[in-house]
C-alpha cells in the first residue's frame, strides 16, 4: 500500500504533486482525514478550515497543471492561531478575543496564500503565547502526541503537535522565549526562530515586541529551509523587518561542514538538565566532530541572568501591548459595565485568563514610577551584556550547540502551580530572544519513555543557513531510528 | 516581602484589572516570588552599558508620505461589540 499522502514532508509532497501522482485536492482530504482521526485526541487546532481549504486545493490543482506551480503549491499547512487569517476568527487562546475576525491577513499568511499553500487550520496556543505547555488556552489543552497526557510545549503547542501527529505537513508558530522551538523538541521535529527583523511581524497579535518571532515548524530540515525562504524578507508594512536579501536556504541542505567551529557553552551544561537530555545532545556534538567540525569550548558568562531578564522585559512590553484590549473597538465586553473605566475593568477581568493576568501585573509593577530603573533599565542594560556575550562567542565559532529544553515533556498539570518552575523550562532558549539572534530546535534522540529530545543550534544575526546546513548534516548522520507516535 | 496587598490593588488600578480578595493574596505571594528571583540582577555590574531595546541596530524607518487605500469603515467597526453608524459605543464617559 502507497504512504498516506498526510505522512508525506513538503519536498516529498511537492514531488508527487509535480508529478501528477497525487492531486492537492487528494492530499488536503487525506489531511482532514487525519485530522478528524486524531484531533479529537491531540487537540491541536481551535479552527478547522476544511471548506476553504478545498476551494484552495482546487485552484493549486489548476496551477500545477498549467505549469505555475511553486514549492508551497497545494501544500496542507496549519497556521498559529497568534496570526491574522482575513475573515477567519483569531482568537489568540483567549477569550477576550473569542469572537475576532481580522479584516485583513498578515504578511506571513498573505505570502503562504500567494505562492499557493493551503491553510488547513489555526492551531492552539497558551493564552497571548505566555506559557511552556500550551495548558493556558480558554480553548482547552493540547496533548502531546507521542505520550496524551504529556504536555506538547508551548506556548505554540498546537503548531508543534499537528506537525508530529501528521494533521498538516508543516506549520508556523511564534517565538518569544522559546515558543517555536521548545514544543519542537518536545514534539519530535524541526522549529526555527528567525533572527529577529527575518520575518515580518504585520499581523501577528503582538507581545513582546522586541522579542517576538514568527517560524516554520517542519517534518525535517529541508522543509524547514524552504518554508523559511517562503516567509523570510522586507515588509514595507513592518518596520522593524530588515532589508537583507533573503538566500534560497534550501541551498544550504546537505552541504559540508568539515572544518566548522561548534561553541559549546559551559553554561548550558548545568545540574536539573535530564542525564538522558544530555547523553543524546552529547551524542550530536560526536556526531557533528565525526563530520570533520571540531568542538570549541566557549563561555555565555550572563547565561544565568537571562530568565530574570526575560521575565521583566517580556512582561513589561506585554503589559503595554495588552493594554488595547479594552472592550471598545473589538473583542470580549463584559455585560455588566456601568461606566467607562468599570467597562475597561471587568471586560479585561473576564477576558484574561490567570497566566495573562500574572504577566500584565508584572510588566505594570516594574514599568511603574520608582520601579522603572530597578528593573527595566536594569534588565535592558543586562541584556545588551548578554547579547556581546553572543558576539564575542561567534568570533571562535559558527554555531553553538546546546540543549533546547532541559527535560522531555512533563506531565499535564505537573507546573502549572508554580510560575517560576514552569518558566525555568525555557532557560536554554530565551537567551536568544534577547539577543535578537536565530536558533534551530532539531530531534536528536528519544528517552527512554520513549519522548523526543531536541538539540538547539545557535548562530549570529542572519546566519540562518549556517543553522540549515549543520542541522541538515546533523539530521543526516546522526542515526536517529525514524519513528511515528502511536495515535 | 516587596509586594503588599495594597501594592498589589494600586497596580490592578493602573492595569485595568480586578481581583477577588483571594486573588490579590495569591498575586501578592507569587509576584513576590518571582521578583525576588529577579534581585539576582543587582549582582551585575552594569554602570556605563547602554541598554538595549531592540537587539538588531534600528533607524526609523520612514515611508513615502503618501496615500493609498486604508480600511472601509464598516470593516473597522465590524469587530465592534457595540457600533452605531461607523462608530463604536462606548458607556457615557461625561455626566
Amino acid at each position: 500500500m502507497a504512504m498516506e499522502p498526510y505522512r508525506l514532508t513538503i519536498h516529498e509532497l511537492q514531488e508527487k504533486l509535480r508529478q501528477g501522482e497525487l492531486t492537492a485536492a487528494d492530499a488536503a482530504d487525506s489531511i482532514f482525514g487525519r485530522i478528524a482521526a486524531v484531533d479529537e485526541r491531540t487537540k491541536s487546532f481551535i479552527t478547522v478550515m476544511r471548506e476553504t481549504a478545498m476551494v484552495e486545493a482546487r485552484k493549486a490543482d489548476e496551477a500545477i497543471r498549467s505549469g505555475k506551480g511553486g514549492p508551497l503549491t497545494g501544500i496542507p499547512l496549519a497556521i498559529k492561531d497568534i496570526l491574522c487569517t482575513k475573515g477567519v476568527r483569531t482568537t489568540c487562546g483567549s477569550r477576550i478575543l473569542q469572537n475576532f475576525i481580522p479584516p485583513y491577513d498578515a504578511t506571513v499568511v498573505r505570502k503562504l496564500k500567494d505562492q499557493g499553500a493551503v491553510i488547513v487550520g489555526k492551531t492552539n496556543m497558551d493564552e497571548f503565547a505566555m506559557g511552556s505547555s500550551t495548558e493556558t488556552s480558554y480553548y482547552g489543552i493540547t496533548k502531546n502526541p507521542w505520550d496524551l497526557e504529556r504536555i506538547p510545549g508551548g506556548s505554540s503547542g498546537g503548531s508543534a503537535a499537528a506537525v508530529a501527529a501528521d494533521e498538516c505537513m508543516a506549520s508556523l508558530g511564534s517565538d518569544t522565549g522559546g515558543s517555536i522551538r521548545q514544543p519542537a523538541a518536545l514534539c519530535g521535529i524541526v522549529g526555527m526562530k528567525p533572527t529577529y527583523g527575518r520575518v515580518s511581524r504585520y499581523g501577528l497579535i503582538a507581545f513582546a515586541s522586541s522579542l517576538d518571532q514568527i517560524g516554520p515548524f517542519t517534518k525535517d530540515v529541508e522543509d524547514c529551509a524552504l518554508l523559511l525562504s517562503a516567509i523570510a524578507g522586507y515588509d514595507p508594512m513592518e518596520s522593524t523587518s530588515v532589508p537583507i536579501e533573503v538566500p534560497d536556504y534550501r541551498s544550504f541542505v546537505g552541504k559540508d561542514i568539515r572544518g566548522w567551529k561548534i561553541g559549546v557553552p559551559r553554561e548550558y551544561f548545568i545540574e536539573g538538565i535530564d542525564p538522558e537530555v544530555l547523553a543524546a545532545v552529547e551524542k550530536s556534538i560526536g556526531v557533528l566532530e565525526s563530520l570533520g567540525a571540531e568542538r570549541v569550548d566557549i563561555t555565555l558568562p550572563h547565561t544565568e541572568y537571562c530568565l530574570a531578564v526575560y521575565y521583566i522585559i517580556a512582561p513589561a512590553e506585554a503589559s503595554s501591548n495588552l493594554a488595547r484590549y479594552d472592550g471598545v473597538k473589538y473583542g470580549y465586553r463584559s455585560p455588566e459595565a456601568g461606566d467607562l473605566i468599570e467597562m475597561y475593568r471587568k471586560s479585561r477581568s473576564e477576558g484574561f485568563g490567570a497566566e495573562v493576568k500574572r504577566r500584565i501585573m508584572l510588566g505594570t509593577y516594574v514599568l511603574s514610577s520608582g520601579y522603572y530603573d530597578a528593573y527595566y533599565k536594569k534588565a535592558s542594560q543586562v541584556r545588551t551584556l548578554i547579547k556581546r556575550d553572543f558576539e564575542e562567542a561567534f568570533r571562535r565559532c559558527d554555531v553553538i550547540l546546546t540543549p533546547t529544553s532541559p527535560t522531555p515533556a512533563f506531565r499535564i498539570g505537573e507546573k502549572t502551580d508554580d510560575p517560576l518552575q514552569m518558566y525555568l523550562s525555557d532557560i536554554f532558549t530565551i537567551s536568544a530572544n534577547l539577543a535578537g539572534i536565530p536558533g534551530i530546535s532539531l530531534p536528536c534522540g528519544f528517552s527512554g519513555d520513549g519522548l523526543p529530545i531536541g538539540v538547539q543550534l545557535l548562530a549570529w544575526h542572519f546566519q540562518e543557513g549556517k543553522l540549515i546546513q549543520a542541522a541538515s548534516a546533523l539530521e543526516r548522520n546522526a542515526e536517529i531510528k525514524k519513528r511515528r507516535p502511536a495515535l | 516581602m516587596k509586594i503588599t496587598k495594597a501594592e498589589v490593588e494600586y497596580v490592578a488600578g493602573l492595569a485595568r484589572l480586578e481581583f477577588s480578595e483571594e486573588g490579590k493574596e495569591m498575586f501578592a505571594t507569587q509576584l513576590n516570588s518571582i521578583l525576588s528571583y529577579m534581585d539576582m540582577l543587582n549582582r551585575v555590574d552594569t554602570s556605563g552599558v547602554e541598554p538595549e531595546t531592540h537587539a538588531i541596530s534600528l533607524k526609523n524607518a520612514f515611508r513615502e508620505d503618501g496615500v493609498w487605500k486604508s480600511l472601509d469603515p464598516e470593516e473597522a467597526t465590524k469587530n465592534a461589540p457595540e457600533e452605531r453608524g461607523n462608530c463604536f459605543r462606548v458607556p457615557k464617559v461625561i455626566e
